[in-house]
């Protein structure tokens, strides 16, 4: 059969009408002529102030606005909890002014698991298990602030080199949180790439916490006596492999952020969160830091044989979302300088207590004793007694205090297991440096203080 | 480091929390209760932790509250921050805040009934069934 | 080459349901550790976009897949179910995670056991948290299920 062509398209016309389109003329040709160079004009020579404005270099407004309006202006927004820049299900009710927002109210709670009362259901052997789902981008600080407490109610010191692996895991762990700390806020601004990039960076952290503890996330690795395991073979390539990569990349996000104008006009002289606010509230971490007080538990209260390393507290003292931001990234440097020695001064010698009470035998030995077999089966179905008593210990998170207060009654499980979520404080802060500002800025302080939900509502 | 540890009755409370602020302690960390359900006399212990940063110090402050009616100062005119604190313990055990700007749930729904982390409050779990569970086709 | 004389074939169940698996939108719903992985699954490692799939969309108005990544709570329960019914037809449902599927470990008063309760669950992934292959097999098994199944639902 003839199959008879269908020409749609006659692409001798579609050329002329191009051409018509592209020289303005029906001869066709593309002689165009050359620029008329008057048309174009030069712009006019701009004073320094002017040019530092538009480089961001210097900010003008700070965008407070306090004049009065009368009531029937106003009106109440609801923001969340299903919001994708509310870092969770975080609900904010928020009165507007116009543009202004004049009073917030955060509502929390769509995500309260119920965890202090688990926690009373799960012996001290399991108790690592609960607290790690906690707040889910620092899980091993959670672990390791719930066996801190129980260790300090024994009254047992872990061998050095569990004590070098925990700080080595969660001055990782604060590198791969600030990360997404920086993405997840990048995003909400508007720089998407920085989403991209920090999801990136934090993959390679995460390939060595699964190398290691098994999972990606909440790892139940640290634990009462010391670690569940220890580093595997070849740890300290990886872990080259992270000091070498992180501040390569890091500096990308300098190249692209730091003096972006377009960055530093959105977030500068916005939030501003003074030290006195920061004490009032309770607010601590990076924003009591940016607000320009040196206060950092790892120096003052030090945990874990952490005050054997050599690192630095960065302090900014504009305490606007800006500098909450860059001390993130600075802090990141400053943990990588932990990891690098902690890597070069790794003790050698056991990575859990010799206790046979506490920490279970290794699986080798059961095969061969009695006596482990026994001790194993005791340690899995009734966990150990902890004496009578209470402790409250905090370590430095990446949000701030963590804390966790246990109270014993001298059975395995406890009586009460509180945690003080660094984010659960740190959010009423946002009230403060959301006031008086634009809606628009609402996203930047929210991602700025950077609460954790998990976090917040246990 | 050792963290000072008192014991005061609900009376002296709020000018113990106004002394201890006086004496430096610029941040309070943390407030939580404790239920002695069938063990001690009277029931409830509220543990409020303060923390002062220019001296490096802690200190623990324990409240035994009243049995008869469950209420106590609250300090959110000193510190701000016992805001959410205060509400989280109404919410949790039903400690009341006397004059306490927005005593409401906070993490539980509004219409929830019972204040979960009391010791008479059952922790809800389902049981599991393993054996003679009705078949799914 | 394709050019405007081609013609192909087929049925409209087959056109239908192979439009709907191209480009599922899924709607934005992380509630806890899962969601974390859930947007590592979006980025640039594992890039959900090579399912059409990347476009995490807030409104639950422009979304047929709502992926419940994390534990639900009873007071999150109410938005969760309004959230499904705002969705348009058709609509699936992934449970990611131990949470969502069951309560996970956390069989207490305050979570829902199991989001299976308030809204019919398409595919269940199982993990605490589940890994981003793990959410994206689930994904192809929902476009499997799809592609073998019936279109009107
Ligand atoms: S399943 Fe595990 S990772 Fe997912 S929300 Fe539940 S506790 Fe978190």
């Amino acid at each position: 059969m003839k199959s008879k062509k269908i020409n749609r398209y006659n692409l001798k016309a579609l050329k002329k009408k191009f051409e018509f389109w592209a020289t303005n003329s029906e001869e066709g040709g593309w002689s165009i002529s050359s620029t008329d160079e008057g048309s174009q004009k030069m712009l006019e020579v701009e004073d320094e102030k002017k040019v530092k404005i538009q480089t961001g270099t210097e900010i003008i407004d700070d965008f407070v606005v306090d004049e009065d309006s009368s009531d029937d202006e106003r009106m109440i927004i609801n923001m969340g909890p299903q919001h994708p820049s509310t870092h969770g299900v975080l609900r904010l009710q928020a009165e507007l002014e116009g543009e202004i927002v004049r009073r917030v109210k955060p509502v929390i709670g769509y995500l309260h698991t119920g965890m202090e009362k688990t926690g009373e259901e799960l012996n001290y052997f399991q108790g690592p298990t609960n607290t790690t789902r906690m707040d889910y981008l620092s899980p091993l600080f959670n672990e390791l602030v719930f066996s801190l407490t129980t260790e300090k109610l024994i009254g047992i010191e872990v061998p050095d080199r569990a004590k070098a692996i925990r700080i080595l895991m969660t001055e990782l762990n604060r590198i791969s949180s600030h990360l997404v700390a920086l993405a997840t806020g990048g995003m909400d601004i508007g720089a998407l790439s920085m989403m991209i990039f920090g999801f990136r960076e934090r993959e390679h952290i995460l390939n060595f916490f699964e190398k290691t503890t098994g999972l990606r996330m909440n790892h139940n690795y640290i634990r009462p006596g010391g670690v569940a395991a220890d580093l595997p073979d070849g740890w300290q390539k990886d872990i080259e492999d992270i000091i070498q990569l992180i501040p390569e990349k890091l500096k990308d996000y300098d190249d692209m952020l730091l003096d972006n104008p377009i960055w530093k006009g959105r977030l500068q002289n916005v939030g501003i969160l003074t030290t006195e606010e920061c004490f009032a509230y309770g607010i601590t971490g990076p924003s009591l830091r940016a607000s320009g007080f040196d206060w950092d538990l790892r120096k003052s209260q030090p945990y874990s044989g952490i005050e054997k390393f050599n690192f630095d507290v960065p302090v900014l003292s504009e305490g606007d979302v800006f500098a909450r931001w860059r001390i993130k990234v600075l802090e990141i440097f400053e943990s990588l300088k932990i990891v690098e020695q902690v890597m070069y001064q790794m003790p050698k010698g056991p990575y859990k207590i010799q206790d046979k009470k506490i920490t279970p035998p290794p699986r080798k030995r059961l095969d061969e004793s009695m006596e482990a077999l026994i001790h194993h089966f005791k340690i899995y179905t009734e966990g150990f007694k902890v004496p009578e008593g209470d402790a409250y210990v905090a370590i430095e998170s990446p949000r701030g205090e963590l804390g966790c207060y246990i109270v014993s009654d001298g059975t395995a499980k406890p009586y009460r297991m509180h945690v003080r979520g660094p984010s659960f404080c740190n959010l009423q802060g946002l009230p403060i440096i959301m006031t008086d500002s634009p809606i628009a800025d609402a996203v930047a302080a929210i991602a700025s203080l950077d609460p954790v939900i998990g976090d917040v509502d246990r | 480091m050792n963290t000072e540890v008192i014991t005061i009755s609900s009376e002296d409370y709020k000018e113990t929390i106004t002394n201890i602020k006086k004496d430096g302690f610029q941040m309070m960390v943390d407030l939580t209760a404790v239920d002695w359900f069938r063990k001690r006399e009277p029931r409830f212990e509220l543990v409020v932790q303060f923390l002062s940063v220019s001296k490096n110090l802690r200190k623990t402050v324990k409240v035994i509250i009243n049995d008869e009616n469950l209420s106590i100062p609250t300090i959110t005119d000193l510190y701000p921050g016992a805001n959410f604190y205060e509400r989280e313990v109404f919410d949790m055990f039903g400690i009341e805040f006397e004059n306490h700007p927005d005593m409401t749930r906070i993490l539980m729904p509004d219409d929830w009934i019972g204040h979960p982390l009391r010791k008479n409050y059952g922790s809800g779990r389902i049981p599991v069934q393993f054996k003679n569970a009705p078949k799914v086709d | 080459m394709f050019t405007p004389d081609n013609i192909l074939t087929t049925t409209i169940d087959k056109a239908v349901r192979w439009s709907r698996t191209q480009s599922m939108w899924p709607v934005t719903f992380g509630l806890a550790c899962c969601a974390i992985e859930m947007m590592a699954a979006g980025s640039a490692k594992y890039d959900l976009a090579r399912y059409g799939m990347e476009v995490f969309r807030a409104s639950p108005r422009q979304a047929d897949l709502m992926i419940v990544a994390g534990r639900v709570s009873q007071k999150m329960a109410p938005v969760l179910r309004q959230v499904y019914d705002q969705m348009a037809d058709p609509k699936w449902v992934i449970a990611m995670g131990a949470c969502s599927s069951t309560g996970g470990m956390f069989n207490n008063y305050a979570l829902v056991q199991g989001v299976d309760h308030i809204v019919p669950v398409d595919i269940y992934v199982p993990g605490c948290p589940p890994g981003p292959q793990s959410l994206m097999h689930g994904i192809l098994t929902l476009h499997q299920k799809i592609m073998d199944g019936e279109i009107n639902r």
